[in-house]
């Protein structure tokens, strides 16, 4: 199935098209991480969503592959004012992930390995808004930028696309994670230019 | 591509020490900072330091727990140290 964001605009961008306040046009794919990159073992990988419940739902990679996946087409756009057009990925939309997932709370923490945290409302996170990408342009995710899996919420700066993502935690309040700790936005609307807290 | 993250890996604290020197009032590169996570204290300037254009994360050497953040922002640079019980000088 293919999905197309705000902003798409095919194979070859248009250069002129409206980006988000105080950000210009990349190339490139610059790599931005709080910490070194993690050897993360698909054996030994996986995916956990924590209800408030206690209930846990796991994927091993393998089940995890197995669930449909969506090739999706839309701009990126970093706190650090690049904006990246056009890209492509292949990933696991969070609706599928969250489908048998009862919770009646607001928000999520996503944990990757390594240790860093990004919160976001889970708002945020459904009706097509978000995936567990595996693909990026066509290859498997490199791990510098964040495979064997990372969270892909490209309505917000790039920052709350998590990295590495090993689990999804509900919690009742908006609970900031580690930018967001350190003076960053705690939503992080580009279009609205949430940098800073 | 551009790849900032892995060139930067291998700073050690003196990458810091001007953000820092600022915040603390004090030279530290010689000061000796405690983490929180595993007690190791050590200079400053031996500790690991993860630069981004976000901002600098400085990892205890020893655990590799975050001990300091240092974000520079436009109203001014905001430093964060959850992960250090204390930085003497």
């Amino acid at each position: 199935m293919g999905v197309v964001t705000r902003g798409f605009g095919g194979r070859r961008p248009d250069p002129d098209r409206e980006l988000p306040p105080g950000q210009f046009l990349t190339q490139d794919f610059p790599v931005l991480s709080a910490g070194p990159t993690p050897n993360v073992d698909e054996a030994h990988w996986q995916l956990e969503i924590h209800a408030e419940t206690g209930e846990v739902h796991r994927w091993s990679w393998e089940q995890f592959l197995a669930l449909p996946a969506q090739d999706v087409t839309t701009d990126i756009h970093c706190v650090t004012h690049w904006t990246k057009l056009g890209t492509t990925w292949r990933g696991v939309s969070l609706d599928t992930l969250f489908e048998d997932v009862e919770t009646s709370a607001d928000f999520v923490m996503a944990h990757s390995y390594g240790g860093y945290t990004t919160n976001l409302p889970l708002q945020d996170l459904l009706d097509g808004q978000a995936w567990v990408a595996f693909e990026f342009e066509g290859e498997p995710l490199d791990p510098v930028h964040g495979g064997p899996a990372r969270l892909l919420v490209p309505h917000l700066y790039f920052w709350k696309s998590a990295k590495w993502l090993h689990g999804l935690v509900m919690q009742d309040d908006d609970e900031p994670g580690f930018w967001e700790r350190n003076g960053y936005h705690l939503y992080g609307d580009p279009w609205l230019e949430q940098r800073y807290s | 591509m551009s790849d900032d993250a892995q060139r930067t890996d291998r700073l050690d604290g003196n990458a810091v020490a001007g953000a820092l020197g600022a915040a603390y009032g004090i030279d530290v590169t010689l000061a000796v900072v405690r983490c929180v996570s595993c007690g190791h204290t050590d200079v400053v300037a031996r500790t690991r330091v993860h630069l981004s254009p976000m901002g600098a994360v400085v990892r205890c050497a020893a655990c590799d727990a975050v001990l300091v953040v240092v974000v520079e922002r436009p109203d001014g640079t905001l430093v964060s140290s959850p992960g250090a019980s204390w930085v003497r000088g």
